[in-house]
């Protein structure tokens, strides 16, 4: 497998307070790598990072092989990279599917549209017509992923799901995961619910202050090095 | 019977306040800037079409044709270049950058033009009017105008509710970083807003040319009666805009047909009592623009 995203060794700062240190990603093509770490660990930073949101200092973002630096965020999506943001960020003024369509705002071809995403999420479907400030937490981060989707990503970039939902709506939103792996779309997904991500995930990578500590197959990490690692205590 | 006259009259004037606060409303929705340059930019096209007029005999609707896109272009290369930049400053920054502009312009026009007033002729349309009843009878032009205003905001509102970009810049008006991450590119939506924008403001000019005489420094009456019909009718609210220049319309018609030194008056103190008894207006948007 090629590598799709490749970080390379970022320092990413926040005026004077530094988030990232020297941190290297690397995703392959058809890949989902969950990052897990705490809060403040330099989750979101990463993905801002990839999106082109946040500058690195030193470093470099590729993908495919291809430099980023330069690349403004609202060209990335054209590149192929989607993101569905950190509290979800929906449009309040606008309804659910008015949401989904701007989400495809870079008209990039693919499988994703709204009868594609009102299958994937049939709540969704249900709400179209409803203002996106009238949902549940739930149903907001469907229609954020469902948006994200609608730019039919080579990479989708997934910012704690979970974030204050109940474990069985995080379940029901991960369910759909396999659905969208399937169309060979690559996943970056950031948690801090860690059995969330090593369900999801394929290889997991664990940040400590704006640093990798810990890094394997999702399947074979062993659980007591990774809760240590995450909370930085040594194991 | 005048009064009835005088309630008619001022809702035809407040359609044309509707149609020079269109722009104004529309800035102000999508990217809360108020554009101070707003007044002056409607006289600028107004010297467009006399210019035109002077010139090549254009009757002033015609050199619509011309002053129209020409403003549009000026709209988008204004904010481009000027108010892109000055929205990274800070809140006060948009509010500096656009009262210097409408200084640097009111006195280019002054200038250029002199303080002479002058006057587009719109020929027998200027004068032609449709009798209603005894002692009513509607003005063409006004009732023109008017329904243009009507129109360009039900257009304008049109645009935002069913085109893909309208539906862009509702979006870049929530939240633009959220935007960005959609492939929205800000700066060049709010480029084609502040282009319509000066688009309507052109059709103002021309329309507030010929109803009445203009001069360089015409600009600030202009300006206050657009904002006063944004700010009666809500900020941010395009069909408050249109609510909001009917009341100052009918205020200031009103107020005249009581004494006619007391019509601009009305208007202000309509103003002032929306004001104070309703800080957000009388349709306060619940949907941006
Ligand atoms: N906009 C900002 N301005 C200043 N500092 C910031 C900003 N955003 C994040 N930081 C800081 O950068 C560091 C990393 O933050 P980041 O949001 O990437 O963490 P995170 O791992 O996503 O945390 P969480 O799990 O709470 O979302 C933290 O120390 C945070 O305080
Ligand atoms: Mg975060």
């Amino acid at each position: 497998m090629s590598a799709l995203l490749e970080v390379d060794a970022v320092d990413v700062s926040y005026g004077d307070a530094q988030a990232l240190f020297g941190l290297s990603v690397t995703v392959a093509e058809g890949e989902t790598l969950a990052v897990i770490g705490a809060n403040g660990a330099g989750k979101s930073t990463l993905l801002k990072t990839v999106a082109g949101v946040v500058r690195p200092r030193r470093g470099d973002v590729r993908l495919d092989g291809a430099s980023l630096s330069g690349v403004p965020a609202h060209r990335r999506v054209g590149r192929g990279i989607a993101m569905s943001p950190e509290g979800r960020r929906l449009f309040p003024s606008l309804t659910v599917e008015e949401n989904l369509l701007v989400g495809a705002h870079s008209r990039r071809p693919g499988p994703w549209a709204l009868d594609a995403v009102y299958a994937l999420f049939p709540l969704v479907a249900e709400r179209r017509a409803r203002s996106a400030a009238n949902l549940s937490g739930g149903e907001q981060q469907a229609v954020a992923i469902g948006r994200a989707l609608m730019a039919n990503p080579r990479l989708l970039l997934l910012d704690e799901v979970s974030l204050g939902l109940a474990p069985v709506v995080v379940a029901q939103l991960y369910a759909a995961l396999p659905q969208i792996t399937a169309q060979g779309t690559t996943v970056l997904v950031v948690e801090q619910d860690v059995h969330q991500a090593l369900a999801v995930a394929d290889r997991v990578q664990c940040l400590l202050e704006g640093r990798t500590v810990l890094e394997g197959p999702a399947d074979r990490v062993d659980t007591a090095a990774l809760s240590a690692a995450y909370f930085g205590v040594d194991a | 019977m005048s009064w009835v006259n005088a309630v008619v009259q001022g809702i035809l004037l407040g359609g044309l306040y509707a149609l020079v606060a269109a722009g104004l409303s529309l800035v102000f929705g999508v990217m809360r800037i108020v554009n101070l340059a707003h007044g002056v930019l409607a006289v600028l096209a107004a010297f467009g079409a006399y210019v035109l007029g002077d010139t090549l005999g254009l009757h002033p609707f015609l050199a619509l044709l011309v002053v129209v896109p020409v403003m549009a272009a000026v709209g988008y290369g204004l904010q481009r270049g000027l108010l892109n930049r000055a929205l990274g400053g800070g809140e006060l920054a948009p509010l500096l950058v656009t009262f210097g502009l409408a200084v640097v312009l009111q006195n280019a026009l002054l200038e250029a033009f002199s303080a002479d007033s002058r006057r587009l002729d719109l020929g027998s349309l200027g004068t032609a009017s449709i009798p209603v009843t005894d002692g009513l009878a509607v003005g063409v032009f006004p009732l023109l105008a008017a329904v243009t205003g009507v129109v360009v905001i039900a257009a304008i509102g049109q645009f935002l509710a069913r085109t893909a970009t309208g539906r862009a810049m509702r979006a870049t008006s929530d939240d633009r970083d959220a935007a960005a991450l959609m492939g929205i590119d800000g700066r060049h939506l709010y480029g084609v807003a502040t282009a319509i924008a000066l688009a309507t403001v052109a059709i103002a000019g021309v329309f507030l040319g010929a109803r009445s005489t203009f001069d360089p420094a015409a600009g600030g009456t202009t300006l206050i009666f657009a904002f006063e019909a944004v700010v009666i009718g809500g900020l941010g609210s395009l069909w408050g805009t249109l609510l909001g220049g009917v009341v100052l319309g009918v205020a200031q018609a009103v107020g005249a047909a009581v004494d006619p030194a007391y019509g601009v008056l009305a208007g202000h103190v309509v103003f002032l009592v929306v004001l104070a008894t309703r800080p957000r207006g009388l349709l306060p948007s619940a949907v941006t623009a």
